[in-house]
């Protein structure tokens, strides 16, 4: 692609870019994220189960050709994932939280296991809407080139927080994330309910991961995520569980991230790698900005093992 | 749904039998609650009063036993059964999902909710159906964000709007304040005599039973000892079949108090933030002197956690001083052991004790790093903590199996001996308690109230919160009343009206 210098304005065209392009992930799985924590529990194995949906999208879109199959596998496993770790925590006296960390663990550990074959050959990839076409700026096309599981992020963002509050699921998730008593008292089981949200956000990581792998960076290695199911995790809790607080939270995040690379096309060559930390320090001054000594999380699911 | 039974049922147990294991729960109880009448179920703690409403709702299976609905025999297998017959149970603590709305809590809770809701719908359903209930609550705000008595007057409507007529209320008015309680059983009292509803309540409180029921049963160690009409029995015949022949602990008469005792406990312009962080608590001027109790009066959450939370150094404050005896006091331990402060706050188990430490360590905690002398030390002595708690726990009657459970095992009203006695003992210049009877039996509250009287009567200063208006009124000296976070009323006892103080505590002056 031929460039055109546009100065300076490469870097805010580079950060929007890269907000779209780095952010997918973290918007499919701090909404997967969300629909768990709204159900009354933490998933913290959805960085294992990141990787692992990354590999296996990989690996079937190799085998089969078809990206859309990779999709589906890793949505697939990604289910496995969760509906295991809902399963697990429906015993007496498991914490969730351990049996998060001994998932991601799990999941990452099992990923580069099969994973290994897959790294040479080159899969297909999941397909982009050029919305920049009417530009004859590369920069801006570049940008402006969005792929289609951002539009489907996106859209379920703004499904989920519709669902929360007009659906019986969406309500049944909060009852039980809010009062496993009062779910009790309303017929409802709350460990089959959360059994069934982990599963769910389980497999939306499980496309987070996906998208690693099939889109951006776009290729399998082992070292394809550099935390961003761990990030996702805290950008729900600094989202208050809002579907759409946590859109706008994986956009800042992934804009943040586009930070270092944009400072670096436009030829800024000294320290830019502490611009790679950018969305690191940002969500750190957030959570300090919006936290307080006296008052308790704004909107936190009663259930949580962390604000009980 | 709403509309399918309108009118109230009768509801008889006969011969209900519950045994867990050896242990007889209920033995032989038969009730008899008319259809349209309010009946009113006594007993202490441990009395058999729960087994057998859960038998009726369908959450325990009977060993023996049947249920006539309407005088006809059903079997009740599980909560399901209960509520598809009409019986509905509102419970001591809510129910209701803090996070979600009113109205969002009345549909979910329905047998049938659809895939998508549709509100607008729903919500002309839903006020249609207030109309015809006496109760007016707003239905768009979050169930946290409403006052006590609010969700207890929600949990009722819940219950009404699933079409039950049978509601078990099991001690309806624990939480709320005199003013809504009255309102709240006026409301549900005005259903039964409308013949619209069946009201079976739980209760402690004989002022209730009498102005609102028109039968009890009295149940104690799972046997039926008494039933009748309330307008045939006295409070002490109730109490007599409550509590048997055992002896309840009567108040130490009260010694006169003298004017110009020293001021143990002065708070000056103290302000300190509340719960949500908006709001602040501001206290201009208190004393309370030696001798005396002072109790303060107010509608929960208009800030006396928080002036609580400040004495007791579990909340910072952001200006005003706390002096005791003339020194400033900012609850440090060392301070509260030099100045012997004590304090026994509201919630025993989760603000004065570590639950999973045992009897004898909780009931040690202020001593027992200081020798004989109160000097610290540096090698602690499980066997002098164990002498020590074993003194204590007889001297208190605190039941307990062993000396090594964990304090948690224990029951509410043996936690708050066992916090009583840690507090009480040694010497005592100023005692700050919170709602110290909160859920506690007839025979427990009455022996509480006198260990701190007798505690005043020795000569400490006693700083008294309680949402108990007649806890206040029994105990209490001066009544200073609590509203939006500022002392906005002060009586001595003596003209003290339980009238003019409820205003104070609603606001209206």
């Amino acid at each position: 692609m031929e460039t055109t210098d546009i100065g300076l304005w490469g870097v805010p065209l580079a950060m929007l870019g890269g907000a779209i392009r780095v952010s997918t992930p973290f918007i499919f799985v701090s909404l997967g994220e969300a629909i768990t924590e709204r159900s009354g529990r933490i998933n913290l194995g959805l960085e294992g189960t990141l990787v692992f949906g990354a590999m296996s999208a990989y690996a079937v879109a190799v085998m089969t050709g078809s990206p859309w199959l990779g999709l589906l596998a890793a949505a697939l496993a990604g289910l496995c994932f969760g509906l295991f770790h809902g399963w697990i925590c429906k015993f007496p006296k498991v914490n969730d939280i351990a049996i998060g960390i001994a998932l991601m663990l799990f999941g990452t550990g099992l990923a580069f296991f099969f994973g290994k074959p897959f790294i040479q050959p080159s899969a297909p990839d999941l397909p982009a809407i050029p919305f920049g076409n009417w530009s004859d700026i590369p920069q801006v096309q570049a940008a402006l080139n969005v792929n289609v599981l951002f539009l489907i992020g996106a859209a379920l963002a703004v499904f989920l927080w519709w669902a929360f509050r007009n659906t019986r699921v969406g309500l049944i998730v909060r009852v039980v994330g809010d009062s496993a008593d009062a779910a009790r008292a309303m017929g409802l089981n709350p460990n089959t309910v959360r059994l069934l949200a982990t599963g769910v956000g389980g497999a939306l990581a499980g496309i987070g991961g996906a998208y690693l792998s099939l889109y951006y960076p776009g290729s399998w290695t082992e070292r394809i995520s550099s935390g961003q199911g761990l990030m996702a995790v805290a950008l729900v809790i600094f989202a208050r569980w809002n579907p759409l607080g946590c859109f706008a939270a994986a956009l800042l995040f992934g804009g943040a991230g586009a930070l270092g690379p944009a400072l670096q096309s436009v030829g800024v060559t000294q320290g830019y790698y502490l611009f790679y930390a950018a969305p690191y320090i940002l969500t750190l001054i957030i959570m300090i900005a919006t936290s307080s000594p006296s008052r308790t999380l704004a909107g936190a699911p009663g259930e949580l093992s962390i604000t009980k | 749904m709403s509309g399918t039974h309108t009118k109230a049922i009768g509801v008889e147990t006969i011969g209900m039998t519950m045994r867990f294991g050896a242990f007889t729960a209920l033995d032989d109880v038969s009730i008899k609650v008319p259809a349209g009448s309010f009946h009113a179920l006594l007993g202490e703690n441990g009395a058999g009063k729960s087994t057998l409403v859960k038998c009726m709702m369908g959450f325990y299976h009977p060993t023996s036993g049947d249920m006539l609905v309407d005088g006809r025999q059903v079997a009740i297998a599980s909560p399901r059964d209960a509520s598809a017959l009409g019986l509905g149970m509102v419970y001591q603590h809510f129910t209701l999902v803090p996070s979600l709305t009113g109205a969002e809590n009345l549909v979910i809770s329905r047998e049938k909710v659809p895939g998508v809701i549709d509100w607008r719908k729903e919500r002309a359903a839903l006020a249609q159906f207030m109309e015809r209930m006496p109760f007016k609550l707003p239905l768009d705000v979050k169930v946290a964000e409403l006052a006590a008595g609010e969700k207890q007057k929600l949990e009722i409507i819940k219950q009404l709007y699933l079409g039950r007529n049978f509601l078990v209320l099991d001690e309806p008015t624990s939480v709320l304040t005199p003013g809504e309680a009255q309102e709240v059983l006026g409301l549900v009292r005005g259903m039964t005599k409308a013949g619209d509803l069946t009201v079976l309540m739980i209760s402690h409180k004989f002022h209730e039973v009498t102005a609102f029921a028109d039968d009890i049963t009295v149940l104690r160690k799972g046997r039926l000892t008494g039933t009748g009409k309330v307008s045939d029995l006295s409070h002490r015949e109730m109490a007599a079949m409550m509590i048997g022949d055992q002896p309840i602990a009567a108040l130490d008469s009260r010694a006169a108090p003298k004017p110009d005792a020293e001021i143990v406990l002065k708070v000056k312009a103290l302000k300190a933030p509340d719960r949500t962080g908006l709001k602040s608590i501001d206290i201009a001027d208190l004393g309370v002197r030696s001798g005396e109790i002072v109790g303060i009066a107010g509608i929960s959450g208009n800030g006396q956690k928080e002036f609580l939370e400040v004495l007791a150094g579990q909340r910072a404050r952001d200006q005003g001083e706390v002096m005791v005896r003339g020194s400033a006091y900012a609850a440090t331990r060392a301070e509260a052991r030099a100045l012997n402060v004590r304090l026994i706050p509201e919630e025993p188990l989760k603000n004065a004790c570590a639950p999973k430490m045992t009897v004898a360590e909780n009931i040690a905690f202020r001593t027992f790093d200081v020798d004989g002398n109160g000097k610290p030390v540096s090698w602690i002595s499980a066997g002098a903590i164990k002498a020590f708690s074993a003194r204590l726990v007889e001297q208190f009657k605190v039941k307990t199996a062993s000396l090594s459970s964990p304090i948690a095992s224990l029951s509410g009203g043996n936690v708050q001996r066992a916090v009583l006695a840690r507090e009480l003992t040694g010497e005592v210049d100023l005692l700050i308690v919170s709602n110290p009877c909160f859920g506690l039996d007839f025979s427990a509250v009455a022996e509480i109230r006198a260990r701190i009287m007798k505690a005043r009567n020795a000569g400490a200063a006693v700083l008294l919160m309680s949402e108990d208006l007649d806890e206040l009124l029994e105990l209490s000296d001066r009544i200073l009343v609590m509203s939006e976070g500022a002392l906005v009323y002060e009586t001595p006892i003596a003209q003290a009206s339980v009238q003019t103080i409820g205003e104070h505590m609603a606001g209206h002056h």
